[in-house]
């Protein structure tokens, strides 16, 4: 199926020109292709002329006219609503080509040629046509150029912690032996109370404020065992880093604290 | 740990870590006492882009300041990497870009009336979301149409310091 009529002729600098190009023919099938090849009316007006090979400045109205028709028409079978910008220069393809047809009876010399705001619009048009090609060969990130970097390793700077004696740590829990001692004759039965178990209420204890001191943490009522499993229930907890032992001085309160 | 006094090694370091562009300003301001002037620092800069001779990356001055990028021609590998976005794009985008950029600050409308066709709105959303265009003000016309024009990221994502430093436009001879 030929659609592209060939009762015009094209001339091209003078020379008529009888072979119709051959990218002219195009199957209705791949109109869709046109319409994502072609950016809008203005784009197809220009390859027209350039596949005719005519100086913008010297557009022949009637065989771009009736090419782009043709386009048109194709467009118009299939997908008529996205056709509206190029129906629009159609009618100003024709407007022109009636206007240029009207003898013009004022011999008035300011009259304008009535290509002239075309041809203006196109070469504005082509202007930036040429220039988003240069925008697209500028070297551009994630595609020629890519960002190098690094990766910032903080180290965390730990807050400088009191050291605490470990004969401090045990003169403290003397103490608390001593008084679970005093208490120890009212305590008949003997818990079994798991470490773990006293790990969680430590740190339930904890949970409830900002830090505890570390006497408090004792229930002197449990009896010696009782006293044990809570201590050593907070040096596991110290040990696994959960908490911190603090003391500002020595001999001082010591506090327990979340560790952060 | 004793301090480091290299100032092109802190710089280096503050590029690198980065996710943006660091100005001369930025770069000053790293230092706390003896704050070395901005020449001091693009002196520093070009110290550090020399030793970087047999590098694959190199220091760049885009519209936002510094940053550390890979050096062209590495594309042809780094693909592979698949850590391109947005690396095509379609000679709409690319046409109304550059009308953008050209012509800003324009409106849809000049926009429409240059290329003939009506203006995608998703490609203005794309700009806007890449941080490439954004709304100016609006124009004293019926309806106040939106002024649109370039970011500094625009010119960051390609290479450019300023719009000058794009294509100039060739006075069409058509």
């Amino acid at each position: 199926m030929n659609i592209i009529s060939s009762e015009y002729t094209i001339k091209v600098n003078g020379v008529e020109v009888v072979d119709i190009p051959e990218d002219l023919f195009i199957p209705p099938d791949a109109l869709q292709i046109i319409l994502e090849q072609f950016e809008g009316p203005l784009d197809l007006l220009l390859y027209l002329i350039k596949k005719q090979n005519i100086d913008i400045t010297d557009i022949q109205i009637l065989p771009i006219t009736n090419q782009y028709i043709e386009y048109i028409n194709m467009m118009r079978k299939i997908q008529f609503e996205l056709a509206s910008d190029y129906l629009v220069m159609a009618a100003t393809l024709a407007e022109i080509k009636s206007r240029m047809l009207i003898p013009n009876d004022i011999d008035d010399d300011d009259e304008e040629d009535p290509r002239a705001n075309l041809i203006k619009r196109l070469m504005e048009y082509q202007k930036y046509k040429d220039l988003s090609l240069e925008l697209d060969l500028i070297p551009r990130l994630n595609r020629d150029n890519f960002i190098a970097s690094g990766i910032f390793n903080q180290i965390e700077r730990r807050q400088e912690l009191p050291k605490i004696d470990i004969d401090e740590l045990e003169e403290a829990f003397l103490e608390v032996m001593k008084r679970a001692e005093i208490n120890a004759s009212h305590n008949i039965n003997t818990e079994v109370l798991s470490v773990r178990e006293r790990m969680t209420n430590v740190l339930e204890l904890l949970n409830k404020n900002e830090d505890a001191v570390f006497t408090d943490c004792f229930d002197v009522s449990e009896g010696k065992m009782g006293v044990v499993v809570t201590f050593l229930a907070i040096l596991e907890l110290v040990k696994e880093n959960i908490i911190d032992l603090i003391q500002n001085d020595s001999h001082s309160v010591i506090y327990l604290k979340m560790k952060k | 740990m004793s301090k480091i006094q290299n100032i092109e090694l802190i710089i280096e370091s503050a590029l690198l870590v980065s996710q943006n562009p660091l100005s001369t300003k930025e770069l000053v301001d790293l230092f706390d006492s003896n704050k070395p002037s901005k020449s001091t620092i693009k002196r520093a800069i070009e110290t550090l882009n020399k030793s970087y001779v047999n590098r694959s990356f190199e220091i760049v001055e885009v519209a936002s300041g510094f940053r550390i990028q890979v050096k062209n021609g590495y594309d042809e590998w780094l693909v592979k990497l698949e850590k391109q976005i947005s690396s095509r794009f379609s000679k709409a985008f690319l046409e109304t870009l550059v009308i953008i950029a050209y012509r800003q600050p324009v409106t849809r409308g000049d926009i429409e009336s240059i290329r003939g066709v009506s203006v995608n709105p998703q490609i203005i959303r794309n700009m806007i979301e890449f941080e490439w265009i954004r709304v100016v003000g609006h124009k004293d016309t019926p309806g106040k149409p939106e002024l649109l024009a370039t970011t500094k990221k625009f010119l960051d994502h390609f290479n450019l310091r300023s719009l000058n430093e794009l294509p100039e436009i060739e006075e069409s001879n058509a």
